[in-house]
């Protein structure tokens, strides 16, 4: 059913801490390991020691720089994955009712048997969060880990997403959005957790935490090469400086 | 976005044989009985136009013989509901075309039934485009205008090019070529209106997508993978932008004013069909270079990522 649910009884999704993100790609690999296993066809790679590698991931890293206009630019690294949209754009679209968004969690998930990989959700989608299987030619995209936050067989430590299992960093948080009280919800209200794209009216469960402000504040780049120079004393110091004066 | 062969055959070609349908449709009310020939030829084109059509946009599915299911969700999705319109379509044409063609019986109301479920065809197919906000060239009202417009006009000039091809015409048809000329015109015209107000700053940048415009100008330092990806293959096309002006000019060129040109040349000529033929031959051009610049043009959201 493409139809979205008029509400859900609980918003599960990501918090994801930009202050704290090294960049280690960590989460992407975690992710693409349990995925491959898990849920759903395995996340193909093709050509992948050739000359044009190139693969299904539910997650990446980007990294950005970003420039204030009085300060140093300042690079952030930038995990991204489904955001879980209440409004999600992807869903409505697709024609078989092969996309949809559980009721109970509000989880977005893709029933491959029914998609005929048309391509549509992935186009309707503003974060590129669909990735269409080259190998499967079926659409996938992040479930949450939905065989892990409800597997009973795996220690209770483990029943969380694999990326936030895996952050060695700790910026990445997974929880209820919708209930005031949670963690996640308390991290997003005294940081000033933010949406992404929300001009594009998505209303994405997922949150970002932002970056702190650099707080050391410098007029001008050093020159760092300069420090690396040698610097000469005594006799061939005076020579250095006596052959400089020569000019 | 990745101009898809298979989809812009399918545009055009169902495009112009659903607009050559509906006119068919109209023609019971007015132009009662034809010859046989031109009855079968004319309404052959027309459903093999949209049949061909439909089954090329199977091609670039994944999973074409899951296919049926498409039908299924015409509650919320414009192509579900395209793929149902279709198929109704295609069902009461058969059935107008039939008892026209083979028991002479025009019947007026399923004409109009054909034509209005052949234009609602077309337009559930613009829908398709235009309800995808991330795409701001494509989310426009006059989007699924432009599908329209041109579907009208592409099936005009064919039943133009047909009618002057099976009928005997003793005298020029200056009625029927001023109507295919003024369809052409005036898609043309909302074409042009449409390029220009899509020629506009993006709704989502670089700032918006990451959050951090309040912190300042923000730009790609690593991307997330070192190859491509399915993202840039499908959406991360930007030849088309850089040559649109020039492909806009031959666009109009092929689509429009050749066209007109040869109408007017056909219009008095003994053998006007050849000048109609061409007609058709170089605005069924003209259509494929604009539906390639629909796409190749086409800034999608998620490029404020790359």
């Amino acid at each position: 059913m493409t139809q979205l649910p008029e509400s859900t009884d609980r918003k599960l999704g990501l918090v994801i801490d930009l202050d704290t993100c090294v960049g280690c790609h960590a989460c992407v690999i975690s992710c693409k390991e349990w995925n491959t296993g898990g849920y759903g066809a395995p996340l193909a790679d093709t050509d992948a020691y050739g000359d044009d590698p190139s693969g299904t991931f539910l997650n990446r890293v980007h990294t950005f720089e970003v420039k204030p206009a009085d300060k140093p630019a300042m690079v952030t690294h930038f995990p991204k994955s489904c955001l879980h949209c209440e409004d999600a754009p992807c869903v409505t679209v697709c024609p078989t009712g092969a996309s949809f968004k559980r009721s109970e969690d509000g989880i977005v998930l893709v029933h491959e048997d029914h998609c005929i990989g048309c391509g549509l959700c992935a186009w309707a989608c503003p974060y590129g969060a669909r990735e269409m299987d080259a190998v499967e030619k079926v659409m996938k995209k992040c479930t949450l880990c939905v065989d892990r936050i409800y597997n009973e067989n795996i220690p209770e430590e483990d029943r969380v997403p694999s990326c936030v299992r895996t952050c060695p960093a700790g910026a990445r948080h997974f929880g209820d959005l919708g209930d005031a009280g949670s963690d996640v919800s308390k991290l997003v209200a005294e940081r000033g957790g933010f949406d992404l794209m929300p001009e594009q009216g998505t209303k994405p469960v997922n949150k970002y935490l932002p970056p702190r402000p650099k707080q050391q504040s410098l007029d001008e780049p050093v020159n760092l090469a300069s420090l690396a120079e040698p610097k000469a004393s005594g006799f061939l110091g005076w020579l250095d400086g006596a052959l400089e004066r020569l000019g | 976005m990745h101009p898809a062969y298979s989809v812009i055959f399918f545009t055009v070609a169902s495009g112009a044989g659903l607009g050559l349908l509906a006119f068919m449709g109209l023609g019971a009310l007015s132009v009662g009985a034809q010859p046989m020939p031109f009855m079968l030829t004319t309404f052959g084109i027309a459903f093999a136009l949209t049949i061909g059509g439909l089954l090329s946009s199977t091609f670039h599915l994944g999973h074409p013989e899951r296919a049926w299911r498409a039908m299924t969700q015409w509650r919320s999705s414009w192509l579900s509901r395209e793929g149902v319109f279709a198929i109704i379509t295609l069902i009461v044409g058969a059935i107008f075309a039939a008892l026209w063609t083979f028991m002479d019986i025009g019947s007026a109301i399923l004409g109009i039934i054909t034509a209005i479920l052949s234009l609602v065809t077309v337009w559930a197919t613009g829908m398709i485009y235009a309800q995808i906000k991330a795409v701001d060239l494509w989310h426009r009202w006059l989007t699924p205008v432009c599908y329209l417009l041109f579907s009208v006009a592409g099936g005009m000039i064919l039943f133009l090019f047909l009618h002057a091809a099976f009928t005997d015409k003793t005298e020029p048809v200056w009625e029927l070529s001023s109507v295919a000329m003024i369809a052409l015109l005036v898609a043309w015209v909302v074409k042009v209106f449409w390029w220009m107000g899509g020629d506009k700053s993006p709704t989502s940048t670089p700032e918006s997508a990451t959050g951090l415009g309040s912190l300042g100008k923000v730009r790609l330092l690593e991307r997330p993978h070192t190859g491509s990806n399915y993202l840039l293959g499908e959406m991360g096309f930007h030849i088309g932008r850089k040559h649109a002006r020039k492909l806009r000019l031959i666009a109009v060129m092929l689509g429009a004013v050749l066209p007109i040109l040869l109408i007017l040349l056909a219009i008095p000529a003994p053998f006007d069909a050849l000048w109609l033929g061409l007609a058709v031959l170089a605005h069924l051009a003209g259509m494929l270079v604009e539906r390639w610049l629909f796409f190749a043009e086409a800034r999608h959201a998620v490029m404020s990522y790359y």
